[in-house]
């Protein structure tokens, strides 16, 4: 993850000049941070590929490599939300991967992190967390192993617990208003996902 | 890709809003320009920022709608396809343009800008964002330079290359101010390997570091440089050299490493300083430097500490002890992002289970406590055996103090003997801590809570001792103040003799022949002082090293490399690996920060030391904790623990700043060394420096300010108002809380509607539709209807007050206006439901309607 704002990449000059400064104008990135980024995007695909990164495209399996994605309970789904790909094999381009990025980096504001945060956390993309979302990020957080997941009296209790909370309005989902509006209001939120890469 | 669509389209008609009143607006202030001849006004006005000028008028709006005539309607509806449509076709004619066409023109460019600024804030794909930004800039290019004419154009397009030059400088300054923060990476790769809250220490010292750079600039740039090179040079006077005595042995490195010897004699101590009052050719005040730079070390570390703390406590908007989404919020932001080592995340995965669990249980049978009894006993005997412990480490220290100082009458002493106080201390902080983990855990309190009550605990032990030590400091400085005494009438008697002698030879008048080495001279407290501050930062600095060392790294490879030929599994076992003590780590930082803020105004040379310290410890801490711990079982996140060690710093500021402040006023300085040597009190030399530097009345005018008379007032006055400010603040958090109750009361009803409404007929459900449609997507509409609207009510006025009184005229705030309206056609068919939306008139609704697709909009658009 080593993917701070201290060091250049070396082979930074690929990016044209004014799609930096447009890059720099749409995301949350420094100058540094987006050449850094592109260094690392380049290193994703093989050799004869990286002269023009900025057009292919790093299929899913490659992605996933990144030491920053790879502890990551979400990883599959923060590829799915991030990727444009049309055939729906979560492969990303640079603009994805910047995107990405942006996105998790330290300045980005709460309201956008919050509207992609309810994207990855909404498991089957019909716009709503229900139940289903819920139970899935439980046992996403609660990790792989056998005894560290909650049983099923547990589970239960936990989304009753959460939707008497957050589902102000009651229709038995959480809507993203309903979703930024819990989370907007979290003292953790601010530092939520300083990632950057 | 909805939602998307619905944004652009709500962006669109937005434009379209502001640019339909901006236009009314325009074409009224044109009518008025026009009788009145007033051409001038119209350019200044151009000159100003349009989106306050938008805000104000807007505002207005709904006053100068009844002003409006028939035909202005049209015009408006083809000036809306006109702009809708792109914008090449208005190219052609920008010369012809006429001055509402120009306003409006000019109107649509702030906003391309604005929305060019604001674009990151977008939750859309780059490739739109690119298309999106590209046509916006189009769009700024190509009519920025349209805007002015004739004089006012070229003024306009310089200020407009100077606005773009001014973002590429604050832009490429941004990129610069990140490149500047020193140990960005190692920081992060910190973070990805233990999370947050350990990366949150290494941030601290950063900050630390930070902070003890500027003290180290101010100190040496001001004080110790100019003594260097313009004072007296070494060995020029007494306070200068090393004693007669003395000098054998003074550069030995056992006694450079008690800091005696030349270390003693040289510009790290207070002593060396001469009491001369300008050196140099520059005529430079020292003494007075060296007063006011010891007192603005603390007023800046004062005013660090108070302003990042303020800025901690403005980010945390979210106010932590709002309990409505306790579930909620461990669900959604328990994750900690910055994790990206698979081990760190096992352990936050057990960490959030064990959350999950603890707090359902809490939820299920949240008072049950079956031996209450018990635990209290524990507690009570707990802090019992914490109290003896805290006493007892005061007791030792005290009298190893009292030791010392007969030790240090003793000629022959041994390095034990000389270095006792200090090795005393350091193990005092090694060891109890550890201590009271072991006397906690008969609390059984809640970790995060044990974590406090621990780290009061060991504040209250380093506390102790540094105040003990201070106290047998003072009755040692006290023993050598008298001891000063009696040298002063040595030395008197010395040179008097000497002077009757020379009297009597008659031979010359120059003063004696004495070498500044053979000189009798004082104790000199003060770098006795500067001198044990110094030697407890140092054996504090090796001691951390050494703690280090030996309890991470050479753990570390014992139980990694013993593993192998063991009876049993060390690394799960019982030494494994060591974790990193954040508190413990955080803690003997801000003593540390203690002791140079206590020490430096004696010993100068104090900061230099620090700055080393932080600077080495910043790698080898670091090192440390990639190559020897392992990620903590219980991973917690770093969230607003900062300002609770922001606040021990303060405490500690504080604290460090008395003993300092009481020997400055309090205490007379010695005789013959230092920069206020010869003065009554150190404190003497701003009323010297006042009296022979500056004029007269100014020195009358201080005199005046010095009056008690005006001191008490002043306190008095300064009192008070800290009393009106905290009255002022309880008010407005009253306020506060009376609003938050409000608002949950509101929810609640909402609540009890919406459950209600569930099995109300239809006919109900529909008119709740109309009731509250989405206010964003309404606004375009809302131009027609705010026509219907006015038309009957253009004769009374007494409605336009009311209106005009919505804030700032937001969209929101209109758009809720003309919502508010069509249920009088309703009324007639269903007055019901006006008893249901009755008493929340003008209640925003955030959260039934969101901005997506909105069940009742299929029925809310056909209206328009």
């Amino acid at each position: 993850r080593a993917l701070g704002s201290g060091a250049m990449g070396g082979s930074a000059s690929l990016i044209p000049r004014d799609a930096l400064g447009e890059y720099q104008e749409l995301t949350f990135l420094s100058k540094q941070e987006i050449l850094v980024a592109y260094k690392r995007f380049s290193e994703l695909l093989p050799k004869e590929e990286r002269e023009n990164a900025c057009s292919t495209r790093v299929p899913k399996s490659h992605i996933l490599t990144l030491p920053e994605l790879r502890a990551n309970p979400f990883q599959h789904r923060i590829c799915h939300v991030f990727s444009t790909s049309e055939t729906g094999d979560d492969s990303m381009s640079f603009e994805d991967f910047l995107d990405m990025l942006s996105v998790f980096s330290d300045s980005a504001t709460s309201d956008i992190k919050a509207h992609y945060a309810f994207c990855i956390f909404d498991f089957d993309d019909d716009g709503t967390l229900d139940r289903k979302d819920l139970e899935q990020l439980v046992n996403c957080l609660t990790g792989q192993g056998e005894e560290s997941q909650l049983s099923s009296v547990e589970m239960e209790q936990l989304i009753k617990n959460i939707l008497e909370e957050s589902d102000i309005d009651k229709d038995g989902t959480i809507n993203l208003s309903e979703f930024q509006l819990v989370v907007s209001r979290s003292p953790d939120f601010a530092r939520y996902g300083g990632l950057q890469g | 890709e909805d939602k998307e669509e619905d944004e652009s389209k709500e962006e669109d008609y937005g434009s379209q809003q502001n640019r339909a009143s901006r236009r009314k607006n325009y074409q009224r202030k044109n009518r008025d320009g026009k009788k009145a001849g007033e051409e001038e006004s119209r350019k200044k006005d151009r000159g100003k920022s349009a989106p306050s000028k938008y805000q104000k008028e807007s505002g207005n709006k709904e006053k100068k709608t009844t002003k409006k005539g028939k035909e202005r309607e049209n015009k408006q509806k083809k000036d809306r396809k006109n702009s809708t449509s792109s914008a090449s076709s208005n190219s052609s004619d920008e010369e012809s343009l006429s001055e509402e066409e120009m306003a409006m023109l000019m109107e649509q460019v702030e906003q391309k800008k604005k929305l060019i600024s604001t674009m990151r804030n977008k939750p859309w794909r780059m490739v739109k964002k690119l298309s999106v930004l590209r046509e916006a800039q189009a769009f700024v290019e190509k009519f920025e330079g349209a805007l002015g004419k004739g004089k006012g154009k070229k003024l306009f397009a310089y200020k407009m290359m100077m606005a773009k030059k001014w973002v590429k400088f604050k832009r490429d300054f941004e990129n610069f101010k990140t490149q500047c923060i020193p140990w960005e990476m190692k920081i992060k790769e910190v973070e990805s390997h233990f999370g947050s809250s350990v990366a949150s220490y290494f941030i601290f010292l950063r900050w630390m570091y930070g902070v003890n750079l500027v003290l180290f600039g101010l100190i040496f740039g001001l004080v110790i440089i100019p003594e260097v090179l313009m004072g007296m040079p070494y060995g020029s006077m007494p306070r200068k050299t090393v004693p007669r005595d003395e000098q054998e042995t003074a550069m030995d490195f056992s006694v450079l490493w008690d800091f005696e010897g030349y270390i003693k004699y040289s510009a790290l101590f207070y002593g060396y300083y001469n009491n001369q009052r300008t050196i140099g050719w520059l005529k430079y005040r020292l003494p007075m430097a060296y007063f006011m730079v010891g007192i603005s070390v603390f007023g800046y570390s004062l005013m660090v500490v108070i302003r990042s703390m303020a800025r901690n406590a403005n980010e945390s908007t979210g106010d932590g002890d709002d309990d409505n989404f306790i579930f909620s919020w461990k669900m959604f932001t328990s994750w900690d992002y910055l994790i990206g080592n698979p081990e760190t995340a096992d352990n936050k995965f057990a960490s959030i289970t064990t959350s999950f669990k603890e707090s359902i249980v809490d939820e299920q049978e949240s008072n049950k406590d079956e031996n209450i009894h018990l635990r209290r006993f524990l507690r009570v005997l707990a802090n019992v055996l914490i109290i003896c412990c805290l006493c007892g480490s005061g007791y030792l220290i005290y009298f190893v103090v009292k030791r010392s100082q007969t030790f240090s009458k003793m000629q022959n002493a041994g390095w034990y003997e000389r270095n006792e106080v200090e090795i005393v201390m350091s193990l005092l902080g090694m060891f109890c801590p550890p201590l009271f983990e072991t006397i906690a855990a008969l609390e059984n309190y809640h970790p995060r809570i044990g974590l406090k009550w621990q780290l009061g605990r060991i504040f209250a032990l380093f506390l102790g001792n540094l105040y003990t030590f201070l106290l047998a400091l003072m009755d040692d400085v006290n023993e050598k103040l008298a001891e000063e005494d009696v040298v002063k009438n040595i030395t008197h008697w010395t040179l008097l003799a000497h002077h009757n002698l020379s009297v009597g030879n008659d031979s010359t008048i120059t003063p004696p022949p004495l070498d500044p080495a053979d000189v009798p001279r004082g104790p000199c407290w003060e770098t006795t002082v500067g001198i044990e501050f110094v030697r407890l930062t140092v054996s504090d600095i090796l001691v951390t090293y050494i703690t280090i060392l030996v309890g991470d790294f050479i753990r570390a490879c014992f139980v990694r490399f013993v593993n192998y030929c063991w009876c049993w599994d060390l690394e799960a076992g019982f030494p494994s690996y060591a974790e990193f003590d954040i508190s413990g780590n955080v803690l003997g930082l801000v003593f540390n920060q203690g002791m140079i803020w206590m020490g430096s105004f004696y010993a100068p040379g104090l900061v230099g030391i620090n700055v080393l310290r932080l600077l080495t410890s910043m790698y080898f801490q670091c090192w440390a904790v990639m190559s020897s711990n392992v990620p903590h079982e219980r991973v917690f996140k770093a969230s607003k623990s900062n300002n609770f060690y922001m606040g021990l710093l303060l405490l500690i500021l504080f604290l460090s700043l008395l003993p300092v402040a009481y020997t400055i006023m309090s205490l007379p300085p010695s005789f013959d060394c230092g920069p206020f040597s010869g003065k009554k009190r150190m404190y003497d030399v701003i009323q010297e420096t006042i009296e022979l530097d500056f004029p007269l009345f100014v020195a009358k005018i201080f005199s005046y300010v010095a009056n008690p008379g005006l001191i008490i007032p002043a306190i008095l006055l300064m009192v008070l108002a800290i009393y009106y400010l905290n009255a002022v603040s309880e008010a407005y958090q009253r306020a506060n809380a009376e609003l938050k109750k409000k608002m949950q009361m509101q929810r609640e009803e909402e609540k009890n509607k919406r459950n209600n409404k569930a099995s109300t007929n239809p006919m109900l459900q529909d008119l709740e539709d109309l009731l509250t449609p989405s206010t964003k997507t309404e606004s375009p509409p809302k131009e027609a209807e705010d026509k219907k609207i006015e038309s009957p009510n253009r004769t009374s006025p007494v409605r336009k007050p009311g209106r005009g009184a919505v804030p700032d005229g937001s969209p929101m705030a209109g758009g809720r206006g003309a919502s508010l309206t069509p249920p009088s056609q309703v009324f007639v068919t269903q007055p019901l439901p006006l008893g249901v939306r009755a008493p929340y008139p003008g209640q925003p609704r955030p959260w039934g309607h969101p901005a997506g697709p909105v069940p009742g909009r299929g029925r809310g658009q056909p209206r328009h």
